[in-house]
């Protein structure tokens, strides 16, 4: 048959080519971005990445909405601080580079324990019960200060022993190296999940869980063991940042770190496979960049998530593909003046938002520092009116060039939706 | 003797919700190979019967035997596994898979691969053999790529009977397979259920009575949750009890 042939690949060369750039991407991003700081936030983007991905086999996946994946991730890392802790006694050998992986084990161990409770509901219930769990064992890190450490959580060295070909894990650089090794080949898992049995019953789970008790599968199986997979990798994740920090307190099981990867993932867009990769870093950019220059970085960031949720509920990475699509069919060409217009009137609107938040926030917050808050370079005094004025009309005046470039754009945008519609059903008659 | 077993057997089977009782005692033989329809008017409790014989809804009180074996209080996987599969009178499909994809879901139980993660999908070749052998005979295979949601109704339902049949379950239940399709698009249907059905079992809900009395072997007819008759389709016609609950107001209408 003809169509069998055509779907005869044996070597892929788009497949080879994407995993091959995201492997120089990890090894060349820190050689353009050296900078200790910017070497701690690939670091944290790293771990991450693999936590979001892992979190995405829930939502995305299989239509699992939780809203304690740091459970796994925060267990993982406290097993991974024991772990390491024994190997600094002499009480265990074990190599470094591969201590992520009693994360993984600890990871999974929990999810066979707390997933077999979780997932015997879906939907609502299931997101409520993942809630439950998650606040029990951030109260039962308080309750067991000699494993959780208490409030001041618990520490390690991760240089053990005797550097093996140089490696010692002392500088970041090398820390970096070690989980983005841990994070290629994570991705590179959980993307051949998806192509399984299990993963593709996942899917079918996450679009019709009914049908699939009329297919042979129970559908609370399939719904526990891609949790385990997924606390699996958590688990890794977790134990990698352990390495990273060499802290682990409650914190890193707590609800804040459970609403966290939900974001990312969200942000990122939970349709597509490497949607949650786009918005790990986004988020830690957000929360580990950002937060460096101001003390409103949440809001920001909540901002810019009830944005993406009302507008682009695909996340960033829909926009891209339905940015790509419209290149394809060549039709960009068309959007680039409107992009213009509604370019010009965000920057203006946000420059008037991040004036008005970050005077308030001086105000409120840093009085005690005298008025004059410095954005962008300039020297603003919180307590005089010319700040207020300017701030004011950048928002007025932003506002006044961006809705009506917004209308313009959508109107431009849909039509040309309208347009590949029509051509892609055209194809299809032919 | 193993092969005087019916394929299907329902003894005195009860169905109440709340203080309704819907189904009021229903006894059924399918023998197997046989192609048998259950018609009725609305109301009359035939999704119902199918719900409680694939295990949706457990019974009130009865019993129902899958070749012989007890089937009530099982769930709709377990029946599913020891071969019974149901097609759903909505459309109940995995919308955001593709056609291919859709029947490779149904097939992978059946073929052994149950919750594996370290098989590789596309490697599965006797999977994916059997899923194109559905889409072949169901009629979509140039539909290969298409995700089940944009599909047009017809092969909506056709992708329906192909979920059904994709397990290589022995006994069939397929409820109202034609609802809502033209004359062309029904005869089209009839002739694709009386081929996959070839050789097993097939329990049949159907409102279409071109579609039942050119398809079955044998009739039930289910009024206010009994059967009344049940009998081959020239004597449910001559019957006068059918004529009077059923088929009457139909063609005097």
């Amino acid at each position: 048959m003809p169509n069998n042939m055509l779907k005869f690949k044996p070597l892929n060369v788009g497949r080879w080519f994407i995993w091959g750039m995201t492997a120089l991407l990890f090894l060349g991003t820190p050689l353009i971005f050296n900078q200790g700081f910017s070497i701690t936030l690939l670091s944290q983007m790293g771990t991450t990445i693999i936590f979001a991905l892992s979190f995405n086999m829930l939502l995305g996946q299989t239509g699992m909405l939780s809203f304690g994946h740091a459970v796994y991730s925060g267990l993982g890392a406290f097993f991974t601080m024991h772990a390491l802790n024994a190997i600094s006694a002499g009480k265990l050998w074990f190599p470094v580079t591969f201590l992520p992986l009693v994360g993984g084990l600890a990871g999974a161990f929990f999810g066979i324990l707390f997933g077999y409770v979780t997932t015997k509901k879906s939907g609502t219930p299931f997101a409520m019960i993942t809630l439950g769990i998650g606040e029990m064992v951030f109260a039962s890190s308080l309750m067991f200060p000699g494993f959780f450490g208490g409030e001041g959580g618990i520490t390690g060295n991760r240089v053990v022993g005797e550097p093996f070909l140089g490696i010692s894990y002392g500088p970041a650089i090398q820390v970096y190296y070690l989980i983005a090794v841990w994070c290629f080949f994570c991705i590179v898992a959980m993307y051949a999940f998806t192509h399984t049995p299990l993963g593709r019953m996942a899917n079918a789970v996450r679009d019709n869980p009914e049908r699939v008790e009329f297919i042979g599968y129970n559908t609370q199986r399939v719904r526990w063991y891609v949790l385990i997979v997924s606390s699996f990798f958590a688990g890794i994740a977790g134990g990698l940042s352990a390495l990273n920090f060499e802290i682990v307190s409650a914190e890193n099981v707590s609800a804040i770190r459970s609403g966290g990867v939900l974001l990312a993932t969200f942000i990122g867009g939970a349709l597509f496979f490497f949607g949650p990769i786009i918005g790990a870093i986004v988020f830690v950019f957000f929360s580990v960049a950002l937060s460096e220059f101001t003390r409103a970085w949440q809001l920001y960031l909540g901002i810019f998530f009830v944005l993406m949720v009302l507008y682009a509920p695909g996340g960033l990475s829909s926009l891209i593909l339905m940015n790509l699509r419209v290149l394809s069919f060549s039709k960009f060409k068309r959007l680039l003046d409107p992009y213009l217009g509604v370019f010009i009137g965000a920057i203006l609107l946000s420059l008037g938002i991040i004036m008005v938040i970050e005077m308030t926030y001086h105000l409120t917050l840093d009085a005690s520092n005298g008025t004059v808050r410095k954005i962008f370079g300039f020297s603003f005094d919180t307590a005089g009116s010319t700040a207020w004025i300017i701030a004011t009309s950048l928002l007025t005046g932003g506002l006044l060039v961006f809705e009506p470039m917004r209308r313009r754009f959508m109107q431009v945008w849909n039509t040309i939706q309208e347009e590949i519609e029509v051509e892609q059903t055209k194809k299809l008659v032919v | 003797m193993p092969s005087s077993t019916p394929a299907l057997k329902l003894i005195d089977v009860k169905k109440s919700f709340g203080k309704t009782e819907i189904i009021r005692g229903v006894q059924l033989e399918i023998p197997k190979g046989e192609r048998h329809a259950i018609i009725g008017p609305n109301g009359a409790g035939k999704s119902t019967l199918f719900n409680l014989i694939s295990g949706r809804f457990g019974l009130s009180s009865g019993s129902i035997q899958l070749n012989g074996v007890e089937i009530s209080g099982k769930k709709p996987f377990e029946i599913n596994r020891m071969g019974l599969a149901r097609s759903f009178q909505i459309n109940n499909l995995f919308v955001n898979l593709n056609v291919f994809e859709n029947l490779r879901c149904a097939v992978l139980w059946s073929e052994g691969y149950k919750y594996s993660f370290w098989h590789r999908l596309d490697a599965l070749k006797d999977a994916r053999e059997r899923a194109e052998e559905v889409m072949e005979r169901i009629g979509l295979a140039r539909r290969r790529d298409t995700k089940a949601g944009l599909l047009t109704y017809a092969e909506q339902r056709a992708l329906e009977i192909g979920l059904t049949i994709a397990g290589d379950a022995q006994v069939i239940l397929l409820d109202e397979p034609t609802a809502g399709m033209s004359r062309s698009e029904s005869d089209h249907a009839v002739n694709l259920i009386r081929e996959v059905s070839k050789d097993k079992s097939l329990v049949m809900v159907e409102h279409d009575m071109n579609v039942v009395f050119g398809l079955a072997d044998k009739i039930s007819v289910l009024v206010y949750g009994q059967v009344i008759a049940s009998d081959t389709p020239q004597r449910i016609r001559e019957n006068p009890k059918v004529q009077e609950a059923y088929l009457g107001a139909h063609t005097h209408a």
